[in-house]
């Protein structure tokens, strides 16, 4: 029995462990990168609960300061090379969700560009 | 029930109606598909005329799945026996007409694809929300009533189901007259009087699209239908008819009474261009009167002549719903009273719309299905009136 | 970016007593009142005060809209058109007037009544939005608002504006520019406006400029028959 649980154990570890060493994972352009809001890990798996609470915040009651904002994430994650989370292969937001074959709606409504890149095309 | 005969459907015409229905079906999924994906630039839809073909397809259907369960309410609730013979038929065709209605009603959605949040964020305050509860009430309740009328253990309660059904689909109809009803702002619809209309209307095009499919059953079965049972549902029909046109002359006569309507009425009934013509033309003259002719004149009481009439009345509901709805916001509202009006967004101004092909693919997409489902209905299952059967012969 | 907003934050407390209103044009004190996480409350209610009498040859408050909010400027009838200008003429007097035309913020909005899904809905402040993550796009809200004021999105867009999100196949209007509002700043249109015509505050604070205002000249709100309690009102129709 103690063997059967402890292969279980071992057998769990090594899946996750695989899930985590980006076997076969996109490699993404992640723009300036740095810190995160949170731990890389953590927003893989949450990062649409968050933005989904922070959406609705935003939205109905006028709440922008959150870190939580798509704006936010673009800002830090758009690409150096084309200032855009999507449009590319390996682009931060694209990359990962056409590896894990899930649609993104975002950005047919939100703008996909750095902003503070945007102020100063428009400045030119 | 027991001892019917098998349909005699023809299997070779059944699999050509299956694939005829089907290609109409598809082109109505591809136009859906079209707008799905270029938006719906490519229909004839605008900022000022913001419901058009797709919604004259899905209104004539839905309110006629509710008036079609007539037929059924007559048998079961007020136990007159010619007609409950044929209450699965009309069971049977309330549900394809109201899947047909609203999948155009759905399929036209700018977000079709989030359909699902339709049916999960309820605003109490929304007619139409009250009416997606309405409208999959009366799938679930015709579906059971339907159970009580095949099945024959569950006979007994045929009664209750059948009362369930009637009162669910007057609120129904009620509630689809309210969506007019309670624009408050615009002149053509802001009336009382719309909930009642719409619950005559739908009496009227149910019974049309009965006629039509009962006799086309009897025609692809060799029969003939009872002579005397023919005649009393024709004068149904007519009275129904007549109903209508009582209360879309009452709504017409309330608008005109009231100084600050006449403009409109003026632009429904006489300057309007096409809708003028459709209504007096369509409506009034083809969709009423000759129906009318051929329902009374004693020497037109062939059942060829009922079908031409029902098939007019349908034509005429298209063209009073043309009107209602395509006519209704093309007039401009009248933001400033008594101010002569201009802008760029067409205040002050006929709102233009000309349907595109796709919103008719829409359109017939939708009759596709409730034919559709209608053939296979007929062909699965057993809805010749056995009241009937005594009395017809076979050829 | 929260930095920048605190830095700014501090920056207006510090400069209040001195003269907090010309600090930056278009920006408003209000800001103090509200932070970046609160949200909004009932204690405010947005509104503005037109005044008509210099309208006539001038469109600029609709212009500076759409280029805040990413609008193509189109007119066809397929356009969405947020603000509009208004050519007026009194059928028995003759008088002619000119004036903006939007989304009136009512108070009891029939958009927000309609909407099946609860898209349309009015912030706490009064502000009537579009919340295009719910809409379905089914236009009923087009059919129940009095003033024509919602635009249909009938084409893909792209390079929206990364504070004012559109896409097709929702509803749209004018949306007070809340993100200005949330900001501190005053809506385009009454930035624009060359002869302040367009007065925008608070009007539940009896103190606001706009609140002041309202008491003191005569204004009317459209169709104010049909009792909706707008948040726009004008002066001079």
């Amino acid at each position: 029995m103690l063997k059967l649980i402890a292969l279980l154990v071992v057998l769990c570890c090594s899946a996750s462990a695989g899930a985590t060493e980006s076997y076969g994972m996109p490699k993404l352009d992640i723009g300036k990168g740095g810190q995160c809001v949170a731990p890389t890990e953590w927003m893989r798996k949450n990062h649409m609960k968050v933005l989904f609470k922070q959406r609705d915040e935003t939205v109905h009651q006028g709440i922008r300061g959150s870190k939580y904002s798509l704006k936010n994430c673009v800002e830090c994650h758009a690409s150096l090379r084309d200032n855009s989370v999507i449009g590319r292969p390996d682009s931060f937001c694209e990359g990962c969700h056409r590896y894990e074959a899930v649609k993104i709606d975002c950005f047919e409504c939100h703008s996909s560009k750095r902003s503070t890149a945007l102020v100063q095309e428009e400045s030119k | 029930m027991a001892n019917h005969s098998p349909m005699l459907f023809r299997t070779r015409l059944y699999y050509a109606l299956l694939a005829a229905g089907g290609l109409v079906a598809m082109m109505g999924l591809y136009a859906a598909h079209m707008m799905e994906e270029h938006g719906h630039i490519i229909t004839g839809m605008n900022n000022q005329v913001v419901w058009g073909m797709p919604h004259v397809f899905a209104i004539f259907m839905i309110v006629a799945a509710s008036g079609v369960l007539n037929i059924a309410s007559i048998g079961s609730v007020f136990g007159k026996a010619v007609y409950k013979g044929r209450a699965p038929l009309a069971g049977m065709l309330s549900i394809a007409l109201l899947a047909g209605g609203l999948t155009v009603l759905m399929l036209d959605l700018g977000r079709a694809d989030r359909i699902i949040v339709a049916a999960t964020n309820f605003n109490l305050t929304s007619v139409f929300a009250w009416n997606i509860v309405l409208y999959s009430g009366l799938f679930t309740f015709v579906a059971l009533y339907m159970w009580t009328l095949l099945e024959r253990r569950m006979n007994r309660w045929i009664k209750p189901a059948g009362l369930v059904v009637f009162t669910w689909r007057i609120i129904l109809t009620t509630g689809t007259g309210l969506i007019f009803a309670f624009l408050v702002a615009r002149q053509a619809y802001d009336s009382a009087i719309l909930p009642p209309m719409f619950l005559v209307m739908s009496f009227t095009w149910g019974l049309a699209v009965f006629h039509v499919v009962q006799s086309a059953m009897y025609t692809w079965n060799n029969r003939i239908q009872d002579p005397v049972i023919l005649n009393r549902m024709k004068v149904l029909l007519g009275i129904f008819v007549l109903g209508t046109l009582y209360l879309v002359a009452v709504y017409h006569m309330t608008n005109l009474y009231f100084a600050k309507q006449t403009a409109f009425e003026h632009f429904i009934l006489v300057s309007g261009g096409i809708y003028p013509w459709m209504f007096w033309a369509g409506y009034v003259v083809l969709g009423s009167l000759l129906p009318l002719l051929l329902i009374y004149h004693p020497s037109l009481g062939k059942p060829k002549f009922v079908v031409l009439a029902s098939l007019m009345v349908i034509l005429g509901a298209f063209a009073l719903l043309y009107v209602f709805i395509v006519g209704g916001q093309a007039f401009p509202l009248d933001i400033f009273p008594g101010y002569e009006v201009t802008s760029s967004f067409g205040d002050g101004q006929i709102g233009q719309y000309q349907p595109s092909l796709y919103e008719f693919l829409l359109g017939f997409g939708g009759l596709a299905i409730a034919f559709l489902i209608t053939t296979v209905g007929v062909h699965a299952l057993n809805f010749m009136p056995p009241q009937d059967q005594p009395r017809t012969e076979y050829k | 970016m929260s930095d920048m907003n605190e830095q700014r934050r501090q920056f207006l407390k510090t400069s209040v007593g001195a003269a907090a209103v010309a600090v930056a044009p278009g920006m408003l004190m209000f800001d103090m009142a509200r932070g970046d996480t609160e949200p909004v409350s009932s204690k405010v209610r947005w509104g503005m005060l037109i005044n008509t009498e210099n309208c006539a040859d001038c469109d600029k408050c609709v212009k500076a809209c759409n280029k805040e909010n990413g609008l193509s400027g189109g007119l066809s009838p397929t356009d969405s058109q947020w603000i509009r200008k208004v050519e007026l003429k009194d059928m028995r007097t003759e008088r002619s007037l000119a004036l903006p035309m939007m989304c009136q913020h009512c108070e009891e909005p029939p958009c927000v009544d309609v909407c099946p899904t609860g898209a349309s809905f009015k912030r706490a402040d009064g502000i009537v939005l579009v919340d295009k993550h719910l809409c379905i796009g089914c236009r009923y809200c087009m059919m129940a608002c009095p003033y024509k004021a919602r635009s249909f999105v009938h084409e893909p867009l792209h390079d929206q504006k990364p504070d004012v999100p559109r896409g097709k196949g929702t509803v749209e209007s004018c949306t007070m520019c809340v993100q200005r509002v949330d900001a501190g700043k005053i809506p385009a249109c009454a930035e624009a406006c060359p002869n302040k015509s367009i007065l925008f505050g608070n009007l539940n604070d009896p103190d606001s400029e706009v609140a002041k205002k309202i008491r003191t000249v005569a204004s009317t709100q459209i169709r104010a028959d049909l009792g909706l309690d707008t948040g726009l009102r004008y002066q001079g129709l």
